[in-house]
């Protein structure tokens, strides 16, 4: 087994989402397959390969092509804000802040 | 039944006024109006944007005004690209009543075009799916294979165009997403080289692989509509610099001589026998016209949907942590921040958004990031130098886009590690960059689409679109 109860808690409560018990088992099991499946990789030999961090290379990677970095007049928080679930423009209000 | 509109017959047909803009939307709309309660392909209409858009391209024709190349064509656009003022879901409950405050740089440049939006199309939640039966607003029926999927993630969009329900779509594509559901629709799709198209305003699935592209009839239209969104945008930073081809100057230039690579590792177990059949004729059509067929080996193919899924769900994992209950979508209410955010995401994500979450993780997560994520970035190296060592020998390659047809709704469903393994010929194109189309090549007992897909080097898009021509003038649609 590649991937038990405990670990699939422990990601979720990483990755802030609740999951229901019959939810938690099914994709232990889901993952598990796939994980094993994915197990294949280490047939491949990779000690001397540079990992593939970028698409992009050369003078066509992105921090070659960054722009200026200018201020711009943004007009648009009126429209952001009234979709939000509770706003308080200009802020976004959440609930209290407690000690985990 | 089509209407038999092209972006090119809808251009003349207002330039010459045989027909306003005004006329062909409101003729879509109709027909979208009589079709899409039985496809789901559309999520939302957006009439009011639609018609004003078509009013000032017939007011530019009434004025003799050059006419913009796209001028009045209407087109759908998937639902994970924001449309300022216009719903946009990603199929998902998390989103769904969200309109964005912008547009994306793609529909932009579409209406600075002239194109017409009809309205947003369906597609898998968050684009993660290969059959648009993971939307949390029903599945898309396949308009040409009645009770089977479009193919995913882009279905609503692929659906669309091949019923007619527009001239053209945007999709996006991360591991076969717009070519996928193009070859089970039996329509031309294509994904640029990553950094062609800009995707400010695409809402993020995994950055190192989502690209914006176009879902047409035919492969002239795919061009114009490529042609429309390529480029630089200084608001997406991995957009290339990299000049634009005019793809109109190549496209119907001759093919002979062109060296045609055929990678064995694409024809291997897996494959059904139709077909298979299906792209040995077509590859026998590519002979005809005087290309020089080349075996090749692709040796790290096998490994392309381990990797993939490695690397997509790390990402995905990443970027859908924005979905908070904070700043947009329903609140699950809690006493806590942290219960909100956990109630939020438990009841706003679908089951296949979890799962990807969860392993995305996972691979992730320390003690496994080396395991996992590393050697998967590492064996992306490995994909992308096939793909690099087979561009010193050919000009193209030529696969499968799917290893079977459009399949039955809810036949893969409960398992999906084998609804992964069926991306394996189009996942590999996304981690190297290149640019890659499936064009329809043949219908198994002349019903069920076949897609033939045509890789190119990176930005070697007119390449791409010149071979899929000519294969598509030399009947390459019917073997």
């Amino acid at each position: 087994m590649k991937i038990s109860r405990e670990d699939v808690l422990r990601v979720a409560e990483l990755s802030y989402l609740d999951l229901s018990e019959p939810e938690l088992e099914v994709y232990r099991a889901q993952i598990d397959e796939i994980l094993e499946y994915i197990g294949k990789l280490n047939e491949l030999d990779t000690s001397n390969v540079e990992p593939m961090a970028q698409v992009l290379t050369g003078d066509q990677a992105a921090d070659a092509t960054l722009r200026e970095d200018v201020v711009v007049p943004c007009t648009v928080a009126g429209d952001v804000l009234k979709h939000a679930p509770d706003p308080e423009p200009p802020y976004f209000r959440v609930p209290k802040v407690i000690e985990r | 039944m089509t209407t038999g509109w092209t972006v090119e017959s809808v251009r003349q047909a207002v330039l010459t006024k045989k027909a306003s803009a005004r006329e062909i939307a409101g003729e879509y709309y109709k027909r979208i109006a009589a079709q899409n309660p039985k496809l789901n392909a559309y999520l939302t209409l957006c009439e009011a944007r639609a018609y004003e858009q078509a009013d000032r391209v017939d007011a530019m024709a009434a004025q003799g005004k050059t006419l913009p190349p796209l001028a009045g064509v209407p087109v759908a656009i998937k639902d994970t690209i924001s449309t300022r003022g216009v719903r946009t879901t990603c199929s998902s409950k998390i989103l769904e009543n969200y309109v964005p405050p912008y547009d994306a740089t793609a529909v932009v440049k579409l209406e600075a075009a002239g194109a017409v939006i009809l309205g947003k199309t369906n597609c898998d939640e968050f684009a993660m799916g290969s059959s648009n039966e993971n939307s949390a607003f029903g599945c898309v029926q396949n308009p040409v294979a009645a009770g089977r999927v479009p193919g995913g993630s882009s279905g609503g969009s692929a659906a669309a165009v091949a019923a007619d329900l527009a001239v053209a779509a945007l999709g996006t594509d991360t591991g076969g997403s717009i070519r996928q559901p193009g070859s089970f629709c039996g329509i031309s799709a294509m994904m640029g080289s990553y950094g062609r198209v800009s995707r400010y305003g695409l809402i993020a699935f995994a950055s190192s692989l989502d690209r914006i592209g176009p879902l047409a009839r035919n492969v002239s239209d795919t061009a114009r509509i490529l042609q429309a969104i390529a480029g630089r945008d200084p608001n997406d930073s991995t957009s290339t610099t990299a000049p634009v081809e005019d793809y109109s100057l190549t496209l119907t230039k001759p093919v002979k001589g062109m060296k045609i690579g055929i990678p064995k590792e694409y024809f291997g177990v897996g494959m059904d026998e139709a077909v298979r059949e299906k792209i040995t004729a077509g590859i026998e059509v590519l002979r005809n016209l005087g290309c020089e067929l080349v075996d090749i080996s692709m040796p790290h193919t096998d490994y392309a949907i381990a990797t993939y899924y490695i690397i997509a769900t790390a990402e995905a994992s990443s970027n859908l942590a924005r979905y908070d209950g904070v700043r947009y979508g329903p609140r699950a209410e809690a006493d806590s921040l942290i219960g909100m955010y956990r109630k939020t995401r438990g009841a706003g994500f679908g089951p296949e958004v979890k799962r990807r979450i969860v392993l995305g993780t996972y691979v992730l997560s320390a003690g496994y990031y080396d395991a996992y994520y590393l050697k998967g970035q590492k064996v992306r190296a490995l994909i992308a130098d096939d793909f690099r060592r087979a561009f010193g020998r050919v000009d193209a390659i030529v696969t499968p886009t799917s290893p079977v047809p459009a399949f039955k709704m809810g036949e893969r469903t409960n398992d999906p590690l084998q609804m992964y393994l069926a991306d394996i010929y189009t996942v590999t194109g996304s981690l190297a960059g290149i640019p890659g189309i499936s064009i329809p090549c043949g219908k198994i007992g002349g019903e069920l689409p076949v897609g033939m897909q045509i890789f190119g080097p990176a930005f070697g898009e007119a390449r791409v679109l010149q071979l899929a021509q000519a294969f598509a003038s030399a009947g390459g649609a019917t073997v």
